[in-house]
This record gives C-alpha cells, structure tokens and sequence, in this order.
C-alpha cells in the first residue's frame, strides 16, 4: 500500500486505478447479494418490522381528542387547572362547536371511549351530550346549558382529564400500565388493591423462570438417554417425545384438565390407593401449579431437541477417556460432559423463556386467576376489551424485558455459546 | 407455449373465480351448536330463495370488534352480516364501525301489521342492531350432588353450609358483582347506583369473598357444561342453551335455577363502510333472517328466545328430540319470573374501572 503511494496509482489491466476498480466490483458484488435477500427483507419489512412498530406506536399516540376536539383543546390550554375553578365559558363554547361536528361525523363517542379508560362515566357522558347537542340556546351561557346536561361538566376532574389527554402524544397508556395514575399533581401509585400490571409482570417472569427450569431438570436425562441409547430405542424414544408436539394444543391443555381436576384421574388415583382421602383432594388445576405443570409438558420438547442435537455431538470417547484417567462417574459427568453440553443448555431455556412469556391460552384455560400471565391481559385489551394503546404499551414493557434479559444471558452465559444444532 | 396456455388458463380461472365472489356473502358469528341453528334456520332457507348468493360462514364473534377496528383502518371489510352481543353492537355502533338500520325501512314488519320497532321493543337496544335472540346467564346445578334441598335461589349459590362444594362463575365481573349485591340485601332497582360508589364494589367483593375459595372461574361457555358433568363443580353459571344441551341432548343429572338470570341479548349488525351493492345484499339477508317466522324457526334447534314479540307464539318443537321448546326458553313466564335485566349503559361507562379492580381482587 505505501509502495503504491509513492509510485502512482497501482492500475488494473483495463487502465483504471486497482482502488477504484477493486471497489466497484466489491460494490457491485454487495448490490448483488442485497438483491438477492431484497424478497426476504421485504417481506420481513412488511409483515413485520412495519406491523410490530405500528403496533407499538400506538402506545405513545394520542392524537385523537386533539382531532375531534381541536377548538376545545386550544381554548383549554391556557385554563389552570390546579386552580380548582372550572373552566371559562369560552372552552364550554368551543366544546358545543366541536361536538357539533363531531356528532356529524359520528366520532364524539370515539373520544368519550378514550377518555374513559382514564375516568370512568366519560363514555355515556359525551353519549348523552352528543344527543342533544343540536338544541343549545343562544340566549343562555354554554357552561350553565352543558352542567344541566349531566353534572359531570361542572366537574374539574373532567376538564383535568381532557386537558391532560389533549396532547398527541401521551404517556398515559404507560402511565397505566405500572399500575400508576396520572393526577394534576403529577403521577401517583394506584391504591392497593388496584394494582395489577406488576404483579402480573413479576408472576410472568417467576413462572416462566419456574417452566424453564423444570423443562431443563426433567429434559436433561431425557436428552441424555436419546443421544446414547442405542438406535433402534433412541428412535422409540423420539417419537414418543415428537409425538405430543405433534397433537394439538388445545388437546394436551384439555388432556391436563382431565388428569387434574379434583374429580380427575390422579387425585382418583391417589384417593384410591388411599395415600389421599376423599375430601382432601388436591388442587391441581385453575391455579398455578396447573399453569407450570401443564406449560413444562407443553414445551418440553422445545428443551430436548436442541439438547439432544448437542449431546449427538459429544463423542462418548471423552468420558471413557476421562474414566481411564481415574475419574469418577460424577467428575467425568460435571468436568467432562457437562460443559459440553451448556450450548444445548443454553439454546433450549432460551427457546422454552421466550415461546413461554408470551403464552397465553394455556394460562387462560388452566391457570385459574392466579395464572394470568401478561399476554393474557394485552390478549384480553386486542380482541375482548379493545384498548390498543394499553396493548400495545404491555407488549412494549413485555418487550422491553425479554431483551433486558436477553442481553443480561449474553453478559451472563455469552450469546455464542448458544447452538441450535 | 405450454407456460402460456397455462397462464391464460389460469386468468380464465380467476377471472371466473372473481364473478363467483361477487355473490358469496360472508356471515360471521359463534360456531358450534349456534351457527348450526343460523344455517338451518336462516342460512339455507336464503339460499335455497336466492341460488346466486352463497353463504360463507366465519366464526370470529369473539373478536368482532377488534377485527372490525382493524378492516376499517385498513379499508378493506371483508365481512358482509356479523353476529354480536348487544354489548358489542354499542360499541360497534359507538365507533361508527356498524351502520345504522332504519327498522321501519329495512326490517319486515310482524304478520299482524306491528311495526318492527313496536315488536322489538326495548330489546333494540342500539340504532345499528338487530337483535334476534335473547338468552340468558343462569346457573345450573348437579341433581344428585346438591343434597334432598335443591337450590331455589340464586343466593344458594352464596351458601356453602347447605351447599358445600366447588360453584363455577364467569371471571369477569359482569353478572357476578350484580348477584353478589343482590344476596347481600340489595333491591334489584338500587344494584347499580351502589355499584357506581366505591363501598358498593367493596360490599360486592365482600359477598364474593365468601366463596371465593370455592370458586373456579370460568372463560369459556363450554367449561362450566363440562365441569357439571365432570362432578368437578356442584353448580355453576353459563348461558342457558349450553345448560339445555347438557340436560336434554347428553342427558347429565344437572337441572335449571333460573332465579336472577341474567338476559342478555345477541343479534345483528352490518358493518359501516360497504359498498352499495353489498350493503344492499346485507339488507336483503337480515330482512329476511330477522322476520316473524324466521326467528321462531331457529327456536327449533336451540333454546333461545326469538327477539320478536310475534314469534313467541310460534315457537314449537325441537327438530329432532321432539320436545316442546317453550319451557326451556328464558323468556317462558314460569322461568321468567325472577329475571333481571343487565346495563348495557352502566357497563360502558364503568368496565375498564371495575375489570381492573376485579382482576385485582381475583390475583390476592
């Protein structure tokens, strides 16, 4: 390279610069293979990267009363609302204007919806005002007119709420999501007894972590005896452990159902033996005992497969090796096969972690209130109870944390020591 | 040359395969036990009078609001009638997701000359909504577990001394905060303005609290059927045609206690947005599904009550048990006679407060 300075230009055979046209093909070698994973990035672009984005954007975006209420919101920018008077008589009238044409449109309850996630009774408030916006009379004061309509107008704490969600964009869906609530005097913890994300969040992670393991303990010999059985059994082996991955769902979390229950196969069992007595069957089911047992069952092979690829890997030379040099059966297994082993480890509970944190149909048909897992909640406010916004700020929060973790297991355990196969 | 006769081929097929479509007419609704009384009752006969449209059945009630939310922003609606509770269909309509139906224009009037409106009545609970039939939240109980006393009262189930053992209750606090005000001494008129205070919602857990070790809460409309008749439970609260099919079709040991039930209603709605001739097409369908005749027709294959007054009188037999439908219908007087009436209104406002508090009750 310094011989190239001091002399010229080094050229290629067709008299341009070696630089020049050594870059030009790389370049040209790049667009290249970009065109040729341009499908797979498009289609990743499209239906995902775009989707889960929108989704999440939605956490943040507010723009909803500003746009139905535009007048209202600049009237009531400049009402203080610590002040514990309700607002002057031009926000009442930009709020007639506003609703005028909203009802029109047909978008006045839309805000009252929204707003009601925030405080209860603005739905059929704006409802009921949207009826009989039409019939105000000039001669009396707006204010006066929107009190005698429902009360709740004459409330400051409905003109807190609206103020406070005039913005748009919002941190209000977050907000809620800690289980905190936003007061004119900045934010504040919801009481006790209404505190619901967190707790769901810590049962998540502590559950999911409790799977994981069991999935490991109970996995680990089963992969064991896999990879060095003989073939003919190993073969038995495998399909007895493919063929519940196979079968449906719905029909391994309604097998479980019918093993638990307190009128189920096992306590029948065990009431008959006489280890249990009648009356003292054991709950098994519609708590948190059935969510764990059933979810290990369910994502046991997840932890086999990618353990069992490894363990084929290992030769079993080592351990005799390790044995002829005087170990015992417990030394060679922990010095010798073990750590041969953490990269199947380590792919399997990343695998069962991740696919169980956002289960959450098994949680909601075994699970019992105490097993509501997170997805349970940003499943019930997609589809049962649609609030997209508190949605889409649980799955950011979800989301937030697995990558939290993640990076905590790539400090931990490092990401490369992770093998699928 | 062949790639090109197989490519004009093709276009040929798609071509004809986009003027099939321009006749299919996609009607979502439940599945299960319900969409077999829809085709049988409503379905079939349409087609049978209408050999162009065909009908294509979806079963996402479930989620009709949100898959509605999401067609609307993507302004593609690919759904032409949809069947939703009238919980929904406010709420369909409050977003201006569903359209508005004229019912003196677009609904057949009763035989007698009633206008559709008057034959309706209340049950017309939303200017988008056509109801079709009401059904109601009730509890059923296992006969042979309940001891020589069999429950009388909705408040039995709050008796775990003469009643001990497991009680099934929907987990979601709709219904259940209602009957728990109810058994502690509430009038019916007054559940809802002490349900609106915080002591109210205090009171009602306390009820609950009661029980609530003998609880298994339920999500779906197949499991408390299913734990009666696993002996799991000793009487839980589902809708009533699912309790009817347990009784009368698979004949378990479980009867009726149909104090305090709870009616509700489920019907129609078309979604906002469609183009002409799909909307006019969506009209023609329900004029026709919603008349007298028809609704008392679907009484024949699940013990839901028609919607119309008119029906009521011709609700006759079940098509294939053979047995007088009337009495199992939880508008029949001698059912009726303790029943009340859910707000619609008052949940609205009050749902997103009273499921968090609810969860949170659950999770303690």
């Amino acid at each position: 390279m310094s011989d190239a300075t001091t002399t010229g230009p080094v050229l290629a055979a067709d008299g341009t610069p070696l630089k020049k046209s050594l870059s030009k093909a790389l370049r040209r070698q790049k667009i290249r293979a970009l065109m040729l994973i341009a499908p797979l990035l498009l289609f990743v672009t499209v239906t995902f990267i775009l989707p889960i984005g929108d989704m999440l954007f939605r956490s943040v975006e507010n723009e909803i009363v500003s746009n139905i209420l535009p007048r209202t919101v600049v009237e009531l920018d400049s009402w203080d609302s610590t002040s514990g008077d309700l607002p002057d008589e031009a926000v009442y009238a930009a709020l007639a204007a506003d609703l005028l044409i909203a009802v029109e449109n047909r978008t006045h309850i839309k805000v009252g919806i929204r707003l009601n996630y925030e405080l209860s009774g603005m739905t059929s408030l704006f409802k009921k005002t949207g009826r009989v916006v039409d019939d105000f009379d000039p001669d009396l004061t707006f204010a006066e007119q929107f009190i005698d309509i429902r009360d709740d107008w004459g409330e400051v704490e409905t003109w807190q709420t609206i103020q406070m969600y005039s913005s748009v964009y919002t941190n209000g869906y977050f907000v809620s999501a800690i289980d905190m609530r936003k007061g004119p005097d900045g934010l504040e913890r919801l009481p006790d007894g209404q505190r619901v994300y967190i707790t769901s969040m810590i049962r998540t992670l502590v559950m999911t972590l409790a799977i994981t393991l069991l999935c490991l303990i109970i996995g680990y010999p089963v992969a064991w005896l896999l990879a060095n059985l003989p073939m003919a059994k190993a073969n038995l082996l495998m399909i007895l452990v493919l063929l519940p991955f196979w079968t449906s769902l719905l029909v391994r979390t309604s097998a479980w159902k019918v093993l638990l229950q307190k009128q189920g196969v096992i306590n029948d069992v065990l009431v008959w033996i006489g280890i249990i007595s009648d009356d003292s069957r054991l709950a098994m089911i519609n708590n948190q005992a059935g969510t764990i047992i059933t979810m290990t069952h369910i994502l046991l092979p997840f932890m086999i497969l990618p353990l069992y690829s490894v363990m084929k890997g290992i030769p079993p030379t080592y351990l005799r090796a390790a044995k002829s040099l005087g170990a015992t059966n417990w030394t060679a297994f922990w010095r010798v096969y073990f750590p041969q082993s953490v990269p199947g480890i380590g792919a399997g509970a990343i695998l069962v972690f991740i696919l169980s944190v956002g289960y959450y149909i098994t949680p909601e048909l075994v699970g019992g209130p105490s097993g509501k897992f997170l997805s349970n909640w940003i499943a019930e406010f997609v589809l049962a109870r649609p609030n997209w916004g508190l949605a889409a700020a649980l799955g950011a929060i979800l989301l937030g944390l697995v990558m939290f973790l993640y990076v905590l297991y790539d400090k931990i355990v490092g990401i490369d020591n992770v093998k699928l196969g | 040359m062949k790639l090109k006769n197989l490519l004009i081929g093709a276009s040929v097929v798609a071509v004809s395969a986009t003027t099939a479509l321009a006749q299919d007419m996609t009607i979502v609704s439940w599945g299960g036990a319900y969409s077999a009384s829809q085709q049988a009752a409503y379905h079939d006969p349409y087609m049978a009078a209408n050999p162009g449209v065909n009908i294509i059945n979806d079963e996402s009630s479930n989620e009709a609001v949100a898959k509605l939310r999401a067609m609307a922003e993507a302004g593609n609606i690919t759904w032409d009638v949809v069947d939703v509770v009238a919980a929904d269909a406010i709420r369909l309509c409050d977003e201006g997701l569903a359209m508005v139906i004229d019912p003196a224009t677009m609904l057949a009037a009763a035989p007698d000359g009633t206008s559709a409106a008057d034959d309706f009545g209340d049950l017309m609970v939303s200017e988008c909504y056509i109801p079709s039939i009401v059904y109601s939240t009730t509890f059923g109980y296992r006969t042979d577990l309940v001891g020589d006393t069999p429950p009388t009262s909705v408040c039995d189930v709050f008796d775990l001394v003469n009643y001990p053992g497991q009680r099934s209750l929907e987990k979601r606090p709709i219904n259940n905060m209602e009957w728990a005000l109810l058994c502690d001494g509430v009038a019916a008129e007054d559940v809802y303005d002490v349900l609106e205070t915080d002591e109210g919602i205090a009171q009602a857990f306390a009820k609950l609290d009661t029980i609530k070790d003998s609880v298994v809460w339920w999500s779906a409309g197949a499991d408390t059927p299913q734990l009666l008749a696993d002996g799991e439970v000793i009487m839980g609260s589902t809708y009533n045609g699912r309790l009817f099919a347990l009784i009368e079709e698979q004949g378990q040991p479980v009867a009726m206690l149909w104090d305090a039930q709870v009616y509700d209603i489920d019907g129609w709605i078309i979604p906002a947005g469609l183009s002409p001739e799909r909307q006019q097409a969506a009209l023609d369908y329900i004029f026709f599904a919603t008349d007298t005749q028809r609704l008392a027709d679907q009484a024949k294959y699940i013990s839901y009550g028609p919607a119309r007054a008119s029906s009521a009188p011709l609700v006759g037999l079940h098509a294939t048990l053979g047995i007088d439908m009337a009495p199992h219908m939880p508008t029949d007087p001698a059912n009726a006679t303790n029943t009340f009436l859910y707000n619609y209104a008052w949940w609205a406002d009050y749902r997103d407060d009273l499921d968090a508090k609810f969860q949170a009750w659950l999770a303690q």
